[in-house]
């Protein structure tokens, strides 16, 4: 059967269309200001979320929206004005989250299969509602991304000057952490959240490799992540694999071209 | 001449019993030319920190355009260049793109550029002389390049006080020479104030008009040609008080 005769496949491909532009975009920000883990840290806070919404009966999505979202803000608070070293503050909310993850899954009585769907995604089980559901905030994720973008590059060239100038500094990185969670959550169900960073941070890697300037960088890393949502899926459904992972070693596969290729250019 | 900076009998430590700066008082007119200098850990940067308002004062006022520093209503007039600046991550970022961010400040925060932000931005480009470099990557210039295109950041604020911190650390003899005639040229040319903050003055000392020694208290205040031989090494200053 051709690929897109199949609904779950043409859902699914939409899904990983959005997530694929959106995870880079955002994870941009976070490679570039050298904090390329805080996707991580944050999708294992997601996963306490998921395991939170398993135990209340809320829809594991959004428990872990705002589970991603409460863990941003943390990590990023506990980073600029905690005191605590940035490596710590992330170390601290990754662990804790997991492990609030297992303590309430196991008290939902929900540690089997079902869980992986979430740790590992699940993008063939898409609907139409998700899909409208991750399309509308992806939109609007990606054009805070657009409008603010600017002002984010002024803070990952220079975050001290940004400060002395009267910018609000802490508000915009405030910003990126949201944003992060948001596409945390989208990601979810494309990747899981055990390899949602990995969408968020390789296509970063390879495109700054090829670039010739932060902006390109920027463009090149959506386009990389889109190819590898969909070369991923398509890998997939046709060689059998699971789309999480094959879509991963497709960003991945990217980064191993793009990394010698930016060296022959003589960067 | 009304004053950029006032700092009123200020100390500071970060831990207790630690005092970095002991009743400092400095006061610097708009439009001077003052270069501050000391040897490493002699509190330097953190002086030029309350200044900026990054960090407040255990004791004492510091005021910048008149305000509290860490409130100051006028901080998008502040250019800035922080010490050994680190840029970005992967991303080769431009010329064009690291002055731009210095514009962001004085125009608008959402959205792009607009004509005449991108025009200022050309200009404070030109005016360091790295027009031919605009659209390479940062990574690519030499050192002494380098800090030229982040005092174009700075410049591309239209900033009234321009302040640089270690601005000639990593870059050869020749270029600080460069780097401190070009200074000279912005300082006549604009009019703008300059904070110069370096642990050596050589470079710039026949263009300042005051030198401020620092070794947790003042140690020096006046014009370089009124600085004993043997203190143009300010290491040999700061044993000797």
């Amino acid at each position: 059967m051709p690929m897109l005769g199949s609904e779950l496949m043409r859902l699914a491909l939409g899904a990983g269309a959005v997530v694929g532009v959106l995870a880079p975009a955002v994870g941009f920000f976070l490679v570039e200001r050298r904090q390329s883990l805080v996707g991580d840290g944050i999708g294992h806070v997601a996963f306490a979320g998921v395991a939170a919404g398993l135990l209340l009966d809320v829809a594991p999505v959004l428990a872990a929206l705002a589970a991603a979202v409460l863990g941003g803000i943390a990590i990023e608070l506990l980073r600029s004005r905690g005191g605590t070293a940035g490596d710590q503050a992330l170390a601290l909310v990754f662990y804790t989250g997991i492990a609030l993850g297992v303590v309430l899954v196991s008290s939902a009585g929900a540690l089997n299969v079902g869980l992986f769907q979430y740790l590992f995604g699940s993008i063939l089980t898409v609907t139409r509602g998700d899909l409208a559901l991750v399309a509308a905030l992806g939109v609007v994720s990606l054009a805070a991304v657009t409008l603010l973008f600017r002002a984010l590059a002024a803070t990952v060239v220079d975050e001290e000057g940004a400060r002395v100038t009267g910018l609000p500094v802490g508000a915009l990185n405030v910003s990126v952490a949201t944003l992060a969670a948001v596409t945390v959550a989208l990601s979810m169900r494309v990747v899981g959240v055990l390899l949602v960073a990995a969408l968020m941070v390789l296509p970063v890697s390879a495109a700054g490799r090829i670039a010739w300037s932060m902006r390109s960088a920027f463009l090149l890393a959506m386009a990389i992540g889109l190819g590898s949502a969909l070369v991923g899926l398509t890998i997939a459904y046709y060689a059998d694999l699971p789309p999480g992972a094959t879509i991963v070693l497709v960003a991945a596969a990217a980064f191993a071209v793009a990394a010698p290729a930016g060296a022959l250019r003589g960067r | 001449m009304p004053l950029a900076v006032e700092l009123d009998a200020v100390s500071f430590g970060y831990g207790p019993g630690q005092r970095v700066l002991e009743d400092v008082s400095l006061r610097v007119a708009e439009g001077e030319f003052v270069a501050i200098a000391g040897p490493n850990g002699g509190g330097k940067t953190t002086l030029l920190r309350i200044v900026l308002g990054l960090e407040r004062p255990l004791a004492g006022r510091a005021f910048l355009f008149g305000e509290p520093a860490h409130t100051c209503s006028r901080r998008r007039e502040v250019g800035y260049l922080a010490q050994r600046t680190q840029l970005g991550g992967t991303a080769p970022v431009t010329v064009r793109e690291v002055v731009a961010a210095g514009r962001l400040a004085a125009g608008r925060l959402l959205g792009p550029l607009r004509r005449r932000d991108r025009e200022l931005v050309a200009e404070a480009i030109e005016r360091v002389g790295l027009g031919p470099e605009a659209d390479r990557p940062l990574r690519t210039l030499s050192g002494g390049q380098q800090q030229r295109a982040l005092i174009a950041k700075a410049l591309a604020a239209e900033p009234s006080l321009l302040v640089l911190d270690e601005p000639t650390t990593g870059v050869d003899a020749e270029s600080q020479e460069a780097l401190a005639a070009l200074l000279h040229r912005l300082h006549s040319e604009l009019g703008v104030t300059v904070l110069y903050v370096s642990h050596e003055f050589g470079a710039v000392e026949r263009f300042v008009e005051r030198l401020v020694l620092v070794r947790r208290t003042l140690v020096f205040d006046g014009p370089p040609r009124d600085l004993p031989v043997l203190w143009h090494d300010p290491s040999h200053a700061h044993a000797r008080v």
